[in-house]
């Protein structure tokens, strides 16, 4: 059986075909039309893996474009994508961070990847992607780079958690000759100190791994490691687990 | 709707602006509310009071003024209509529940204030709503900070009579409030130019325990499954009786009753038999805030019931009518209205209980709290539920928000995946 998983995100589209066994994914910035993301990931997916349309069997959505996706044959959230990817790839997980691009959430799941609880940040930008996003641009950095430009010995905490705020507090900081690997130091560990608390409000149970976007960013990673108390994985897809949930499902056909 | 321009004109209304809000509404009152299926047929009536929302009851009030009738304009249950009715006015329930009015609001308020508080006097100061520009006095409360504050501001605009409601429940508190509608019987006798007799009172109060009997019938009729009506119509009938004639809303609520109970004994339905079951809890939806209502029902889940001020708490329990002297009158009343359980109580674990109560007899699947955003009480006080309702394997999910469309697509996320995990 040939499968489909799409996970629309804000800021990048993901997709999974799995064909007897075999798979391949991609990924494409989502642009400002989720629909034709969709579309363009179903092309590259079948291009890649040599699959005719009509071959797939079905195609599964998730992350917030799904809604707008009509090629879908079920939508699911992202949290119980998330969860059944993780499930497949880390069995012993128990509690899945995801920071994407403007949504943050902790995942307390169970032994078949079931989702037992999840929080999610309200609306607000602090400790997302979007967070990222918006200081980088202040740094005048790509949101890519913050990862490997951080120095956590000259950290700069910053006090605001509120994106605004931060944002003139940071500039403040690069204005009285504070060093920019510090500033972004401090905005890591604002991020990471952000969903902890989410984290803890829920409970934390080992393992734990976290995923979305973000999570490729080492300096994120280490942060929650040190508000958290716990090792924590990162699957080397990160970006994928939606996607992979979503094709592991309709493979199930649930 | 029928022109009522010259009305709103005399009323000093900010026509050009207004005019931007009655082109928004019937939008979207028609994509949530008249796309649903199997409506009652009792939701007529309710329907034409929106489609004409700032035009028939407005006019209605302003003939009771013309006549030489006073219009009272309140924010809270716990301000007893009884006191009004019985001195021949006429008390409304006010609360804005709109966006379009809360950029007023900020002009004078801090940007951390809940959307009803801004709302109200954003819809005041903007003058965008006859509602607000009819009362010949506001009734404030001190339930919040919030509110307690927004008061003095409005006092610049319009006399405003307060009522200081204990925030314990003990029974020097209970007798505190019993005070405090003494002062509140005064003032309105003072404004009117009528006197309370014990014989007006009780009218009274049979004339709002008519409405609540009422509200009560319909919310009895959602305890059924398949559920005969959505909770999106169910909260429109509550929000409309905060300032429609309560003799006219006991008598559309129990039309509606009956035909709801009609539906069930055919076996109909709204969702299907299975549709989960979600009770919302938490701070008060105001029209036209059907937004969280929205978004669970466009899901295929049923809203069952609400514990909230635009809820259960606005109609659960009756003032007692044996009572026959004002003295014991007042008493009564004081008894009932401090039966109600807001979070600006402390304790308050009664709301615990009711919330425990009501998912019993709603049979609901899982619970939904809410608390408009920054709205200190409630937010906080979700821990408390949420930790309760743990223990009793009551699944819960707590949703802070407010009057915007931006979180639209986060929350129906969440809301979904809470969903997902109710139908596993």
């Amino acid at each position: 059986m040939i499968v489909i998983g799409i996970d629309i995100g804000s800021v990048a589209a993901k997709g999974y075909i799995i064909s007897s066994g075999k798979h391949h994914r991609t990924i494409i910035p989502t642009g400002w039309s989720p629909r034709e993301a969709g579309q363009a990931i179903i092309d590259q997916l079948l291009d890649v893996s040599r699959i005719e349309r009509d071959q797939v069997e079905r195609i599964y959505v998730t992350g917030y474009g799904r809604v707008a996706f009509e090629q879908a044959d079920k939508t699911i959230t992202e949290i119980k994508c998330h969860a059944r990817g993780i499930a497949e790839l880390y069995p012993e997980v128990r509690t899945i961070i995801d920071i994407g691009g403007q949504d943050s959430k902790v995942i307390r799941i169970g032994e078949r990847g079931q989702v037992l609880d999840f929080a999610m940040n309200d609306k607000c930008a602090a400790g997302t992607g979007r967070f990222l996003q918006v200081m980088a641009t202040a740094l005048g950095l790509d949101v890519s780079e913050l990862g490997d430009a951080e120095q956590p010995g000259q950290m700069q905490t910053i006090s605001s958690m509120c994106t605004v705020f931060a944002e003139s507090e940071i500039i403040g900081s690069l204005a009285r000759g504070n060093p920019i690997g510090g500033i972004i130091a401090g905005l890591h560990q604002s991020v990471g100190k952000r969903v902890a608390a989410m984290a803890r409000r829920m409970g934390i149970r080992e393992q734990v791994a976290f995923t979305g976007g973000v999570a490729i960013n080492q300096g994120v990673k280490r942060a929650l490691e040190a508000e958290l108390g716990t090792r924590i994985i990162v699957p080397e897809a990160c970006q994928y687990t939606g996607a992979l949930g979503a094709a592991l499902l309709a493979l199930e056909n649930s | 709707m029928a022109d009522y321009k010259q009305m709103w004109t005399d009323l000093g209304m900010d026509l050009e602006k207004h005019d931007v809000l009655c082109e928004v509404l019937p939008e979207a009152f028609g994509g949530i509310y008249l796309t649903q299926q199997d409506r009652p047929k009792g939701m007529d009536f309710y329907d034409f009071v929106v489609s004409e929302i700032h035009g028939v009851r407005p006019a209605e009030m302003l003939q009771h003024q013309k006549e030489g009738g006073k219009v009272f304009g309140t924010f809270c249950v716990y301000v007893p209509d009884e006191v009004v009715f019985a001195a021949g006015g006429i008390a409304a329930g006010l609360c804005g529940g709109s966006q379009f009015w809360v950029s007023g609001g900020e002009k004078v308020l801090p940007a951390n204030t809940c959307s009803l508080i801004k709302a109200s006097v954003g819809a005041r100061l903007d003058k965008t709503c006859p509602f607000f520009l009819i009362p010949d006095m506001y009734v404030g409360e001190n339930t919040c900070d919030g509110k307690k504050k927004a008061w003095e501001i409005l006092a610049g605009e319009v006399p405003i009579h307060i009522i200081d409601i204990p925030q314990m429940k003990r029974e020097r508190d209970i007798a505190a409030y019993e005070a405090e509608i003494r002062d509140f019987i005064a003032t309105v006798e003072k404004v009117t130019g009528n006197k309370i007799t014990a014989e007006s009172l009780g009218a009274a109060i049979k004339l709002i325990n008519n409405k609540r009997r009422a509200l009560q019938r319909v919310y009895n009729a959602r305890k059924a499954s398949p559920v005969p009506i959505s909770g999106l119509d169910a909260l429109l009938v509550t929000q409309i009786n905060f300032y429609d004639d309560p003799a006219r809303a006991a008598q559309m609520a129990n039309n509606l009753a009956e035909e709801l109970e009609q539906r069930i004994e055919n076996g109909l339905g709204v969702f299907p038999d299975k549709a989960v079951r979600i009770m919302v809890s938490g701070t008060p939806m105001a029209i036209p805030n059907w937004k969280l209502h929205h978004i669970i029902e466009s899901l295929g889940a049923a809203v069952v019931v609400e514990e909230s001020c635009t809820g259960t708490r606005y109609f659960e329990n009756l003032v007692d009518e044996s009572a026959s002297t004002l003295e014991e009158q007042i008493r009564a009343l004081a008894e009932r209205y401090m039966k109600t359980n807001c979070a600006c109580f402390t304790p308050n674990s009664a709301r615990v209980e009711d919330i425990i109560r009501l998912a019993d007899e709603y049979k609901v699947d899982g619970i939904i709290d809410t608390n408009l955003q920054f709205c200190n009480l409630y937010s906080t006080e979700s821990h408390l539920v949420k930790q309760s309702m743990n223990e009793r394997n009551l699944p819960f999910m707590h949703i802070e928000t407010d009057y915007s469309e931006q979180d639209f697509e986060q929350l129906r996320t969440r809301v979904e995946a809470f969903l997902e995990i109710l139908r596993k």
